[in-house]
């Protein structure tokens, strides 16, 4: 399905567990679960009075934000430090002219700090891939949204959210909702989805907010919400930016919610217990009527609680396989 | 010299944990079996006392000390406590004691839910190798291995002690006990 | 100053020779092809047995960034480069800083080519003042100057009425125009060929329309003028269709590809590598296909290098905020070899493409070996390979064929006779 890539094993060490987390693309099945169970047990310690574990105690992870993001950067603080590691947070702000002398630079100022781990995310698609290869190989990246092309911890906590309300993956139709193109979301949950094995994955929306080649990732394309709705266990609303209505993509949001907006009797297509999911933020009256977003079948809030899970388990598995890797290395040393 | 019948074990240890709750006027106990063979000792122990009560379920996996050395351990299950810590008496259940350390980790984590108002070690097998001051106060039986054998509790049922050679190499990252 | 080149294999693609023989060579031009006149002795013999000689190669399309962009590479860097990849004749396109729109600018430039004398070099000057596509530029004072042709780069004319006037004027004194044809509109903000791949890795892509729908404006425009007509830089199997639908309505247009295109295509993004960040971006396997025919039927008569070299700092950074372009001049022939290895054309084939192919669509005196004709040669080995970058002389090492083991090496290369590279 997916452009086969020599370099995938960049986010694997030798014994093919996780040192980097830039893309669900290349992950085997097994690998996406071992981070759903993992982020299982990371709940129950959200649960817990003391929300802490020792884990990552004495470790540094860098929250590195060259795209403003409050939602994902605090819930990357907020599971770094109930890992117990240092955080640190900075907010590059990029000028066009030296976008990449930035980050260049920023990278070589961070390594010096010593960091263990960095969050990385970037207004640019590969990013994340750039940063991993320029850094001192036992740093962990951890990719936090890169351009268009991949929010691997967003569609992992997407997946749990599945996983929790409806069981496994396999007998579930899924519809993705709205602008596909621009979505990075859209992208991971397409893999994730396709690799845990869901054999009915949907994308909705007008063909200006479909990529070309959609099917490549072994979904049907839908361009009607009504039949794209029909009897799904799962709908994910993807955000609509105002920015589409130029450039000709949308005449306006008004017609793109009366086509696609989910409301409560769209919503009666799917099946009576689907769930309605959003990586948010949500747009109010754009993609989703109000009274579906704080519905009984919305489950839009728990994502965020499973976010904080789902990057605690990233952050845990990426620092074990760099240590993993170091101890592989320092025997074949021996 | 051949390994003792858990079963056997599991019998003198409901004896000796009854006596000793009782000296200390310890009248409803929370039993806490750490994973996995812990909770296999400890229902068993269960059945032996024939109490119906609730048995918590501890993994201490991010608790460990051995994260920078080894990861994460790849079979992370949630713990499960279903009932308060903070003011209470706990039994905690382990199988094997060796170093010490599943014991201190548990120990860790058990305070993150609450502060106990004690807690009383129970272990199958001590196998006095302790590298931490942590001592049973219950045990079933008490053995010396040569420094490449270990010992390994199959379960649930029947519960079985197999003895193992391991290999140098292996010795050095095997699981802290 | 005279040469004798003994016991090379001789192939002239216009003449048609392909045959062991020796060369001689006086005041810069070829003196005799076989045996030496009676009386001539060379002052410099080079034995070329086990060699080819070829006529030297002709690049339309050499950025040489001078002047204005000196980080990136002089006139004296990349004339050297093009001398190591076999070429004595090149072009260098309007895009400099001043944009070649001025006779001075154009003096300039062939003053440094001459001082440092690797290279023979035909600029191809701006069609519009600063290549903003509203003014016309002064052709005829830039022919005057040298100039051997005119284009906008990939730059639009905004009003298709001005483009069309532009094209008459040009056409009023037989002056070619070199069509980079790229809608704006389609193309803006792109980074990679619109298709799966670009879809899959979150690029904005540039479809294939942005090439098709231009060069069908293009080739009516030129039809309706009369304008000779060179394309350049092609990326897409539609649009080499168009190229000989219209040569075989009896339009007289020529047209090159870049080399890397006839190689590579897009599924070399994977892994993000801002190596491969070229515009007009690379293409799918289909494309390259249907681009590898039309230069093989010789619907595309030249093979060009688009040589554009760059500061480490530009490709130092994530996909899209890297500047596109591969250094490529220095590999032309042992990276034209590998088609040649792959059985996409026979040698002689290749040879006309990179020689009288590129020279006679911008009526260059070069690509060709005849008595009296310049003496611009390359030897190169057939049984050697070259290792890439192992000797560079570009400012640019942004190459993704750096390390790559390549068929052929270049020995020698004689711009009028003097040796302007030797191996």
């Amino acid at each position: 399905m997916t452009p086969t890539d020599p370099k995938r094993p960049l986010q694997l060490n030798d014994q093919g567990q996780l040192r980097h987390f830039l893309s669900l693309d290349g992950l085997p099945r097994e690998l996406l679960t071992e981070i759903l169970d993992t982020a299982d047990s990371f709940l129950e310690v959200g649960a817990r009075a003391v929300k802490k574990v020792p884990l990552l105690r004495g470790k540094t992870v860098c929250n590195v934000f060259f795209e403003n993001s409050t939602r994902t950067r605090t819930t990357f603080e907020l599971a770094a430090q109930r890992l117990s590691a240092d955080v640190i947070t900075l907010n590059v702000s990029t000028s066009s002219t030296s976008k990449g002398e930035t980050l260049f630079d920023t990278l070589r100022n961070l390594e010096a700090m010593a960091a263990d781990m960095f969050v990385v995310r970037h207004a640019d698609s590969g990013a994340a891939h750039y940063i991993a290869e320029h850094v001192s190989p036992e740093v962990a990246v951890i990719n936090g949204g890169d351009g268009r092309h991949a929010h691997p911890t967003q569609g992992m906590l997407d997946m749990l959210t599945i996983r929790r309300h409806k069981g496994g993956f396999e007998n579930l139709s899924v519809a993705i909702v709205g602008d596909i193109l621009h979505s990075r979301v859209a992208r991971s949950n397409m893999i994730a989805l396709k690799t845990l094995g869901c054999r009915d994955i949907r994308v909705i929306g007008p063909k200006t907010l479909l990529p070309v080649g959609v099917e490549q990732y072994g979904v049907t394309v839908y361009t009607d919400l009504a039949k794209g709705l029909k009897d799904v266990d799962v709908v994910i609303m993807l955000r609509l930016q105002r920015e589409r209505m130029q450039g000709g993509l949308l005449p306006s949001e008004g017609e793109f919610y009366r086509l696609f907006g989910l409301t409560t009797q769209r919503l009666a297509l799917a099946k009576p217990d689907a769930i309605v999911m959003h990586p948010g933020p949500i747009n109010r009256g754009v993609e989703i009527e109000s009274a579906v977003a704080d519905g009984a079948q919305s489950v839009i809030l728990n994502q965020v609680t499973y976010g904080i899970a789902v990057r605690m388990a990233v952050l845990s598995m990426a620092m074990s396989g760099q240590a993993a890797q170091r101890q592989i290395e320092q025997e074949s040393f021996q | 010299m051949s390994l003792p019948n858990p079963a056997d074990l599991i019998a003198q240890m409901a004896t000796a944990l009854t006596a000793r709750l009782q000296a200390r006027g310890i009248d409803t106990p929370r039993f806490i079996g750490i994973r996995t063979g812990g909770v296999w000792v400890a229902q068993a122990l269960l059945e032996q006392l024939g109490q119906a009560t609730e048995l918590g379920t501890l993994d201490v996996s991010f608790y460990r000390d051995d994260f920078s050395q080894n990861g994460l351990h790849p079979q992370v299950r949630p713990s499960s406590l279903p009932f308060e810590i903070e003011g209470q008496h706990l039994v905690l259940i382990d199988d094997v004691l060796m170093s010490g350390r599943t014991v201190r980790a548990a120990l860790n984590e058990l305070f993150d839910y609450g502060r106990p108002a004690s807690v009383t070690l129970v272990s199958l097998l001590d196998l006095d190798a302790a590298e931490l001051p942590i001592r049973p106060d219950v045990v079933g039986a008490t053995l010396s291995l040569a420094p490449d054998e270990r010992v390994k509790l199959l379960g649930p049922t029947p519960l079985t002690l197999e003895r193992q050679a391991i290999g140098a190499a292996a010795s050095l990252q095997e699981s802290t006990r | 100053m005279t040469v004798s080149i003994i016991g090379a294999r001789l192939i002239d693609p216009v003449s048609g020779l392909d045959q062991l023989t020796d060369l001689h060579l006086e005041n810069g031009k070829v003196l005799a092809i076989g045996a030496a006149p009676v009386g001539f002795t060379a002052a410099q013999h080079i034995d070329a047995q086990g060699l080819i000689a070829a006529p030297g190669l002709v690049d339309l399309n050499v950025s040489l960034r001078e002047p204005g962009y000196s980080r990136k590479g002089t006139i004296a860097t990349e004339t050297r480069a093009a001398a190591a990849g076999g070429v004595t004749s090149l072009c260098c396109p309007p895009l400099t800083r001043p944009i070649l729109d001025t006779s001075a600018v154009a003096e300039l430039i062939l003053d440094r080519a001459r001082e440092a004398g690797h290279c023979k070099v035909f600029p191809v000057g701006a069609l519009s003042k600063g290549l903003e596509g509203e003014q016309l530029a002064e052709l005829v004072a830039l022919r005057d100057v040298g100039c051997v042709a005119f284009g906008n780069g990939l730059n639009s004319f905004n009003n298709t009425r001005t483009l069309c006037r532009a094209l008459e004027y040009a056409a009023t004194f037989d002056l070619t125009v070199v069509f980079n044809s790229q809608d704006r509109d389609l193309a803006a903000g792109g980074l990679a060929h619109e298709g799966p791949i670009a879809s899959f890795l979150g690029l904005a892509g540039v479809p294939e329309t942005a090439e098709t729908v231009a060069l069908a404006r293009d080739l009516l425009l030129v039809e309706q003028s009369g304008v000779r007509a060179h394309f350049s830089q092609l990326t897409t199997a539609r649009g080499a269709e168009m190229i000989a639908q219209a040569q075989a309505r009896g339009l007289p247009v020529t047209a090159d590809v870049a080399l890397y295109q006839l190689i590579l295509t897009d599924e070399a993004l994977t892994g993000f590598s801002s190596l491969y960040h070229v515009l007009p971006p690379l293409r799918t396997a289909k494309d390259r296909d249907g681009l590898r025919a039309a230069v093989k039927a010789g619907v595309i008569q030249a093979i060009s290098s688009h040589h554009q070299p760059h500061e480490r700092d530009a490709k130092q950074a994530p996909f899209g905020a890297t500047e596109p372009g591969i250094s490529s001049v220095e590999l032309l022939l042992p990276l034209a070899l590998t088609l040649v290895e792959e059985g996409v054309v026979d040698l002689p084939t290749l040879l006309a493409r990179l020689t009288t192919g590129p020279a006679q669509a911008l009526r260059l005196p070069a690509g060709e070996l005849k008595v009296g004709g310049p003496a611009d040669v390359v030897l190169f080995d057939l049984n050697a390979t070259t290792l890439a970058g192992e000797h560079w002389h570009s400012r640019g090492q942004n190459s993704p064929f750096m390390s790559h083991c390549l068929p052929g090496a270049v020995r020698y290369t004689l711009v009028d006779g003097k040796v302007s590279h030797r191996a």
